[in-house]
């Protein structure tokens, strides 16, 4: 009996090695230690035994199974791993495909270029306050120190409307009285975002509708060389932390004293490109201290209060940051165009 | 306003690179926008200075073998003379005239190696000079023209002057015409002509507040003024010495508030010659064609000192005046026209006259609009009465600028004089520019200067007086500076200052018109010391109170929600027209309600304010189907309804949304081919009211504007708050969507107005459950009329506590289900907060479900 067992164990122990792969171990247990394998069946031989004969044939026959076990456990494990291993093989991908496109959307890239000017000018406490696109001429141009038939008033060209004294915002400025006559007493610190309109020829360079966003702070303690300060800081915040600012007088009949700022050109570092003309110097925005009969028409006393104003142009930003030519793209609203912003 | 540097020189000593004193100047105010050079590094053709000198004429022969061909000899600085081959016919008068260096005669000479511009071909050619024999005579070297030196195009003689012609003679001093820094004496031959000639000439831009800039001096007094040096202005000397003006000319101003000042001065025996050459020159380095002396002085007087002037024939007036009142003086009037009154000016044009354009005249009817263009009756022609000379009334008058303004734009003529007219000249600069030409008439022109001076100025303005306190200044500047820190500054500019101790007390000069009070002041002030020399300071003013912004914070939150949902944003044109809009409402009555409408449209179809914003991004959407597959589109922003009364339109936010074409965005691993359908867009406005936190219920309605069928109003509460559906194809075709036949074309229109203030600032959230919850599939049998949302609703308040979702999985109809029927099969969800459900529980619930939506709906459970 011994020998018939030690015959089977040598059968099987040959036919493990025999068996290769994850089915034909399996089929090797089943026809080995399953409840019809063979060596499963020599445990029916224990009752044909003697009683002295049992224990060594029983102790030997549970040290076989146990041996095949383990063995068959080794040998099933590493057939696993090799399944896994081709699995992951076969399943590689050219990790360079282009992947599948989500459905999205973005904001406009005037709405991402007023975010971050309302971020950057809100860290320094200038809250968003919007006022109407039709505005009266008198907000528009007169409480701005702008009389009729003034000179200024051909630097914009303004839409009017059938209503007499109303017409289409020519600047964002236009909000400047409605802000003051909101917040007297208080000082204020407020940006004045929004769509201006002027009659000019659409070209590559101009349109007749744009956004601008004015600046505008008022209080006891306000000073030309604050507005620099702000505004540098502004520019540094906009443009990169290495940007060089530079005033020049200029006229704005609603500032005085007034001033162009530039900054220095990003493109080229000041050194000079065709984006800065060769004078290493980018046209930013107009700013100036408030007007006194500007700050009088908005209820501050021009002896106690001093406020300081500047008109940005969102779509000059973009053009610059990205590399714009053409303005009219901006309410062209190609997708191909806003898609890559 | 274009500027010589070699002109500015006559009035103020600098050395400054150009590059310098264009930055300057830009700094100071007056934006220097280009800098065109002439001969000098830098210009399109640089004057060799080794190669291309000044010359002297020796001696002209007539060449042995060439009719058409001189010989001039010419004396360059060298130890031997050049002799040209030319055939210049400026120099054929002084063949055989011996030796002609009494004479003074000068010319340029280019030498082998210069390079010039070709005269003989058209435009600017360069070309390298090389030796080559001419008729058998060796020639290396050239005396050129204009056009050969890239001056103008004047290429009929050689330039060929007397040292006086290039010598400014017009001032008391005689300066050079350049005056580089080593000093030249442009006589010496073998200068080089860049010494003499060679200048750079900027281009200034003119704000509203630097009328002062728009001549010469004016542009001279700032540079002096910002480096530091002393300002010389011209002199109004004049020397009088012909027959008494009295009697002769007399002159009434009808409006002195419309011309405050008039004068007038009489030049007789004036020589219809050209001007001298150094004149000529400037005029034309700032753009100006030289025409003859008397024009001539009369546009250099303009430009250098900046009063327009004009210049009637005498003699055609005394003429008129033999009729009017024979043996009575010229009567100059200067009045606003009769109705009807026409006037033919120097150009020919004959203009229609509106109530305001103020004239001058005599009695026998007009002669110029006054500080605009002169007549063409009194022009002064050359050789008019074939007489050598010319008598010259000359007059210098000040006009009211507005009126100018309106006048010039009215009759569209644009003159130089208009142009500094309409920016405002003081009336005294009227007696200076007067002086100055009449001076000139006589030194260049041989005139005769009548003695005494026809001068109407009844009302001299008052002199503008500022007080100037010191902490006002500091306050807005930021500046420390003391009084008379300030004071020297302000001087400079040519303020008169009187330091009061506590104040200034300043005059502003005439030229100033721009001054009103200390504000203008600090700007001069701010300018002079420098806008970059001012500190950059942080604000340490007050912060004000902090207000909150909700209605901007939430348009903000809807741009992102829609982003985020696979919409696109745009931002279109606000000024559109009727008919663009009611393309949205076809078959049916336009928008009565009135437009905000331009009187001066851009353009005849954008003409009013937008009444919808849906219209915008269907021409937005419009214009992506031509290459766009997927196109799913929004934009937030005013409409503009004009109120019932009060002058201003509402101005109301709206949202717009519209989607058409592939669900998915094109990709070779592409999903699915599925076009974007009503559901694609409910889907979008449930998951964004979602976000929102906002309750809103579908009702089935119809619009023209969408399909019928397929539009639904949006009711939060009561209130509608907008549209949405599937739009009407006659909407689609009116866009000209290029979409495929029956594609739909999704759209909503929301009120933000409305919608915005339902946003809630705080809401519940749902605890997690712990217990596990009990799922039951539910198939309902309706009627097909009953909204979906009606079951589902039902569900809802028939489900209690326990019921925690609803989640419509099928809806059938059809051949299974009795007519009229439909099925509506429902995932539900049970869920207890403190214990796990039973069957028993859940039956339960069912059971109650069905019972109550039998009794509401008369719905039945789906067998
Ligand atoms: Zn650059």
């Amino acid at each position: 009996m011994l020998e018939e067992l030690e015959n089977k164990y040598k059968e099987a122990t040959d036919a493990l090695d025999a068996a290769e792969g994850r089915a034909a171990l399996e089929a090797w247990y089943r026809d080995t230690l399953g409840k019809k394998g063979g060596i499963y069946l020599l445990t029916r031989n224990l009752g044909a035994l003697s009683a002295e004969e049992r224990p060594a044939y029983g102790r030997r026959l549970n040290e076989v199974k146990a041996g095949l076990e383990a063995a068959y456990g080794e040998k099933l494990a590493l057939a696993e791993d090799a399944e896994l291993q081709a699995q992951i093989a076969a399943g590689a991908l050219d990790v360079t495909l282009p992947g599948r496109k989500p459905a999205e959307g973005r904001v406009h890239i005037i709405t991402r270029t007023l975010r971050d000017l309302y971020r950057v000018f809100g860290d320094m406490g200038f809250q968003v306050y919007r006022t109407r696109d039709v505005e009266t001429d008198e907000m528009n141009f007169e409480l701005l120190n702008f009389p009729p038939h003034h000179p200024a008033r051909e630097m914009q060209d303004s839409f009017y409307t059938t209503d007499e004294g109303v017409i289409l915002r020519t600047h964002t400025s236009a909000g400047q009285i409605r802000a003051m006559r909101d917040y007297y007493p208080e000082p204020i610190r407020v940006v004045l975002p929004g769509m201006c309109y002027r009659n000019e020829q659409v070209t590559a360079r101009s349109e007749m509708q744009f956004t601008q966003l004015e600046l505008l702070a008022v209080g006891d303690n306000i000073t030309f060389a604050d507005l620099k300060g702000t505004l540098t800081e502004f520019a540094r915040r906009m443009f990169g932390a290495d940007r060089q600012t530079r005033f020049r007088a200029s006229y704005f009949p609603f500032t005085e004293p007034s001033a162009e700022m530039d900054i220095s050109c990003f493109l080229c570092n000041g050194k000079g490109c065709n984006i800065c003309k060769y004078t290493g110097w980018l046209e930013i925005l107009g700013c100036g201290m408030v007007h006194p009969t500007v700050l009088r028409n908005g209820g501050y006393d021009p002896q106690k209060y001093f406020g300081f104003a500047a008109g940005l142009g969102p779509e000059r930003i973009a053009m610059l940051k990205y590399g714009i030519d053409d303005i009219r793209q901006f309410w062209a609203n190609d997708l191909r165009f806003l898609e890559q912003f | 306003m274009r500027v010589p540097l070699s002109w500015l020189r006559d009035y103020v000593d600098f050395d400054l690179p150009i590059d310098e004193v264009a930055e300057l100047l830009t700094n100071g105010g007056l934006e220097v926008e280009s800098i065109t050079a002439v001969g000098l590094p830098g210009a399109e053709l640089e004057w060799d200075r080794e190669r291309i000198v000044l010359g002297r004429l020796l001696r002209v022969e007539q060449h042995p073998d060439a009719d058409r061909l001189v010989l001039a000899t010419v004396d360059y600085g060298a130890a031997e003379t050049k002799t040209v081959v030319t055939g210049a016919p400026n120099l054929f008068p002084y063949i055989g005239r011996g030796d002609l260096s009494a004479e003074g005669l000068f010319s340029p000479l280019a030498l082998e190696g210069a390079t010039l511009y070709d005269g003989h071909k058209d435009g600017r050619v360069k070309a390298k000079l090389k030796g080559r024999p001419l008729r058998g005579i060796y020639n290396d070297a050239m005396l050129c023209s204009e056009k050969e030196l890239g001056i103008s195009d004047e290429h009929e003689g050689i330039i060929l002057v007397t040292s006086d012609e290039l010598r400014v003679t017009s001032s008391d001093r005689s300066s050079p015409v350049a005056r580089h820094p080593s000093l030249v004496t442009p006589d010496l031959p073998g200068t080089p002509l860049a010494d003499v000639l060679g200048d750079a000439v900027l281009e200034i831009a003119i704000l509203p507040n630097t009328a002062r800039a728009t001549s010469i001096i004016g542009v001279a007094r700032e540079l002096a003024a910002l480096i530091g040096a002393e300002f010389r202005p011209p002199s109004y000397d004049v020397v009088m010495d012909g027959p008494s003006i009295d009697g002769r000319v007399t002159l009434s101003t009808e409006n002195p508030e419309l011309n405050p000042r008039f004068v007038a001065m009489v030049i007789e025996g004036v020589r219809q010659t050209p001007s001298p050459y150094w004149m000529q020159y400037r005029l034309r380095l700032v753009g100006q064609r030289p025409i003859n002396v008397v024009v001539d002085i009369s546009n250099y007087v303009m430009l250098e000192v900046g009063q327009p002037n004009h210049t009637f024939d005498y003699d055609v007036l005394r003429r008129r005046a033999d009729v009017y009142a024979p043996g009575d003086p010229i009567h100059i009037v200067t009045r606003l026209p009769h109705p009807g009154e026409t006037l033919t000016t120097l150009d020919g044009a004959t203009h229609k006259l509106e109530p305001y354009n103020i004239l001058v005249t005599d009695p026998a009817g007009n002669l110029s609009v006054g500080g605009i263009m002169g007549g063409l009756e009194s022009e002064i022609t050359d050789g008019t009465s074939g007489a050598a000379t010319t008598n010259v009334l000359l007059e210098a008058a000040a006009w009211d600028f507005i009126n100018i303004r309106r006048s010039a734009n009215a009759l569209d003529i644009h003159t130089e004089a208009a142009y500094r007219f309409s920016r405002g000249v003081h009336p005294s600069l009227a007696m200076l520019g007067a002086r100055r030409a009449a001076e000139l008439l006589r030194q260049l022109a041989g005139g005769t200067v009548a003695q005494g001076i026809v001068d109407n100025y009844p009302r001299p303005p008052e002199p503008v007086v500022v007080d100037l306190d010191p902490v006002y200044a500091r306050k807005l500047s930021g500046l420390d500076l003391s009084l008379d820190q300030m004071g020297e500054m302000l001087a400079r500019l040519g303020f008169t200052v009187e330091n009061q101790g506590d104040r200034l007390r300043v005059v502003a000069p005439d030229h100033r018109m721009d001054i009103e009070g200390p504000h203008d002041l600090v700007e001069e002030i701010c300018r002079i010391y420098g806008y970059d020399r001012i500190p950059s300071t942080r604000l340490a003013d007050t912060l004000p109170p902090q207000r909150s912004n909700v209605k901007l914070e939430r348009e903000e939150r809807v741009r992102d929600t829609l982003v985020r949902l696979g919409l696109q944003e745009v931002w279109s044109y606000r000024i559109t027209s009727a008919a663009r809009e009611a393309r949205l409402l076809p078959g049916a009555p336009p928008d009565d309600r009135p437009y905000v409408t331009l009187s001066n449209p851009p353009a005849p179809d954008r003409n009013v304010m937008r009444h919808t914003i849906l219209s915008s991004v269907m021409e937005a959407a419009s214009n992506n189907t031509r290459h766009a597959e997927r196109v799913a589109l929004f934009e937030i922003g005013e409409v503009y309804i004009s109120g019932e009364d009060g002058l201003l339109p509402d101005e109301l936010t709206r949202l717009a949304m519209v989607m058409t074409g592939k669900r998915d965005p094109r990709s070779w691993a592409a999903g699915s081919e599925a076009k974007f359908d009503f559901l694609d867009l409910k889907g979008v406005l449930d998951a964004f009211f979602a976000d929102l936190h906002v309750e809103i219920a579908y009702e089935a309605t119809s619009h023209p504007t969408y399909r019928p069928g397929r539009t639904a109003r949006l009711l939060a509460g009561e209130r509608q708050i907008g549209l949405m559906g599937e739009l009407h194809p006659g909407v689609v075709k009116g866009f000209e969507l290029r979409v495929d036949r029956d594609q739909p074309v999704l759209a909503a229109d929301l009120d933000l107005e409305a919608l915005l203030p339902l946003i809630p600032n705080f809401y519940r959230y749902d605890s997690l459950l712990t217990y596990p919850p009990v799922r039951e599939d539910l198939a309902l049998v309706v009627d097909v009329g009953v909204p979906a949302a009606a079951v589902e609703s039902a569900l809802r308040q028939s489900g209690g506590v326990l019921l925690r979702d609803v989640t419509l999985f099928d809806v059938y109809e059809g051949s299974q289900l009795p007519p009229g029927k439909k099925s509506l099969a429902y995932h539900l969800t049970f869920q207890a907060p403190n214990r796990t459900l039973t069957d028993e529980d859940v039956s339960k619930q069912r059971g109650r479900l069905l019972r109550l939506l039998e009794q509401q709906l008369g719905a039945k459970l789906r067998e």
